[in-house]
């Protein structure tokens, strides 16, 4: 591991700064990813800028009704919040549904929206990879891709995103705030990733040297029923081969409000708005779920070892969409 | 111009299980590395080094953490719980009770991390924490009753590769009181 320094931030001001003075400086969160991704020498940071410290741990109503959840909340603590419980269930699941207790407890918030891939060609530092060394090729694409992207995705890099907490941040229109050198700023969470195109090293839309400070949940009354599914290897402790956040609103039969994001298919959480669209105004019923789901998967690419996510896909969302139905009919 | 090159050392006080240390680390050191090569702390174990098997659990500030991701310098100023602090004096912690009744292990290489897990599992869910295996996470539901089904999900993060399991669910049943609903 390379050598590096290390500050402690006592404020939001004073860690964007030693951010912008060295752009060879990274924000230590829990340190679950960057730690590791480190250790492996893929991450070479020359300082380190620990946001621990700052007041940026607290989940606080926001002022319409939803929810502002700072940078540094643990994962623990905002899966364990009563009101994330409450309001948007599946948040909190698809925070229990990641990673271990003991790794819960330690990442951020931020941190979780910023962890790399696990795409087993980044990770390794002795193979090509176009996202760690732009220009270097993709050897998923030929090579092991079995968990890698159906949508989305480009012929220079088919990683998908590994966060389970940012699809149903996705389903539920997450607001991404940030501060910088030059002062704050914020990116819904649909804009906050960026298309992979020939660019994947480009993950984000954050300027560069900016500090996430928080993540604004909008009031969404249709989150009050909503699931987060996983399908895995395991049955615990492992990333997403697939998973569904879902929010459905039903009034005699039709389906009033849907929302609908993919995880562990794209190099980003997956908001499935074809499938939102097709379902609002439909029947809420198997075969709608099914012709909603077809919507999105019609522009799936699969690769020949991960075509079954097609199939995956599709099942998972008509199943978790039968459930909130049924729980909605009760 | 780059910025002025940062000291890659630092002097720094570690307070692990209620006693003060302080050493100089090299900002790389890991706690886990600190508190066994460092502070002669050997109980914590290293397994993967990676944060993928638990064997190195502690609790900062109450709360278990995998002491293989968290630098030692990061560490300054938070209270370090390790396998060596839970006992009180001769008597055991009734986690550490629990695994010798029941047989929570073989080898014993993963009994450290499981049993730091394991308390902090109690008290998590004595907190009312859901788990993925909780059905209803909504909080109008209550805490879920700690079944075997419960421990075995809040307890993925420590791995035993003889495949104590069982006995490990067994154990951390007991300890919580809870040995109808596991066994």
């Amino acid at each position: 591991m390379r050598e590096f320094g290390y500050h402690r931030a006592a404020d939001v001001s004073g860690a964007v700064a030693l951010l912008a003075a060295d752009p060879d400086a990274r924000f230590l969160g829990g340190g679950t990813n960057l730690v590791d991704l480190m250790k492996t020498g893929v991450e070479r940071p020359a300082r380190l800028v620990d946001v621990r410290d700052l007041p940026l741990d607290r989940i606080e109503p926001a002022g319409d009704g939803g929810l502002r959840i700072g940078a540094t909340v643990t994962n623990s603590e905002l899966a364990a919040h009563p009101e994330v419980r409450r309001r948007y269930p599946a948040l909190a699941q698809a925070v229990l549904a990641g990673a271990s207790g003991q790794l819960r407890n330690m990442a951020t918030v931020g941190g979780n929206l910023l962890q790399r891939t696990r795409c087993g060609y980044f990770t390794d530092a002795s193979k090509p990879c176009n996202k760690r060394v732009p220009g270097s090729g993709c050897p998923a694409i030929e090579g092991v891709h079995h968990n890698h992207a159906v949508l989305g995705a480009s012929a220079h890099c088919v990683a998908v995103h590994p966060s389970d907490m940012g699809v149903a941040l996705a389903a539920f229109d997450a607001v991404v705030s940030y501060e910088t050198a030059d002062g704050p700023g914020a990116l819904p969470l649909a804009d906050f990733y960026l298309p992979v195109g020939d660019t994947p090293h480009r993950e984000t839309a954050l300027p560069p040297g900016a500090l996430i400070t928080g993540v604004t949940l909008p009031p969404a009354p249709v989150a009050a029923r909503s699931r987060y599914r996983k399908v895995r290897e395991r049955a615990s402790y492992a990333f997403a081969i697939g998973s569904v956040a879902a929010a459905l609103d039903v009034a005699d039969g039709v389906v009033r409000e849907v929302r609908l994001a993919f995880g562990a298919v794209a190099s980003r959480p997956w908001r499935a708005r074809a499938a939102e669209r097709a379902l609002t105004g439909a029947p809420a019923d198997a075969d709608a779920f099914a012709a909603a789901a077809d919507a999105e998967l019609s522009a799936a690419r699969p690769l020949p070892d991960n075509a079954y996510k097609v199939t995956l896909m599709r099942n998972l969302t008509v199943a978790v969409l039968t459930e909130l139905a049924e729980e909605a009919a009760r | 111009m780059g910025p002025a090159p940062a000291p890659t050392h630092s002097a720094i006080t570690l307070q692990v299980n209620g006693e003060k240390y302080t050493l100089s680390v090299d900002h790389r050191t890991t706690l886990l590395d600190a508190l066994r090569e460092r502070l002669d702390l050997t109980g914590t174990k290293k397994g993967c080094d990676q944060g993928q098997c638990g064997a190195c659990t502690v609790l900062l500030d109450g709360r278990r953490a995998v002491s293989c991701l968290q630098l030692a310098v990061a560490a300054e100023g938070r209270e370090i719980t390790t396998i060596e602090g839970l006992a009180d004096g001769e008597r055991l912690h009734p986690v550490q009770q629990a695994f010798l009744d029941l047989d929570g292990y073989q080898c014993g290489y993963c009994t450290p991390g499981q049993i730091c897990s394991a308390v902090a599992v109690i008290e998590e869910h004595a907190a009312g924490w859901p788990s993925a295996a909780t059905d209803d996470v909504r909080p109008e539901a209550g805490v879920p009753e700690l079944t075997a089904e419960e421990i075995r999900e809040r307890m993925s993060g420590n791995l035993c590769r003889c495949g104590a399991y069982v006995s490990i669910v067994q154990a951390v049943a007991r300890a919580a009181g809870a040995e109808e609903a596991a066994v």
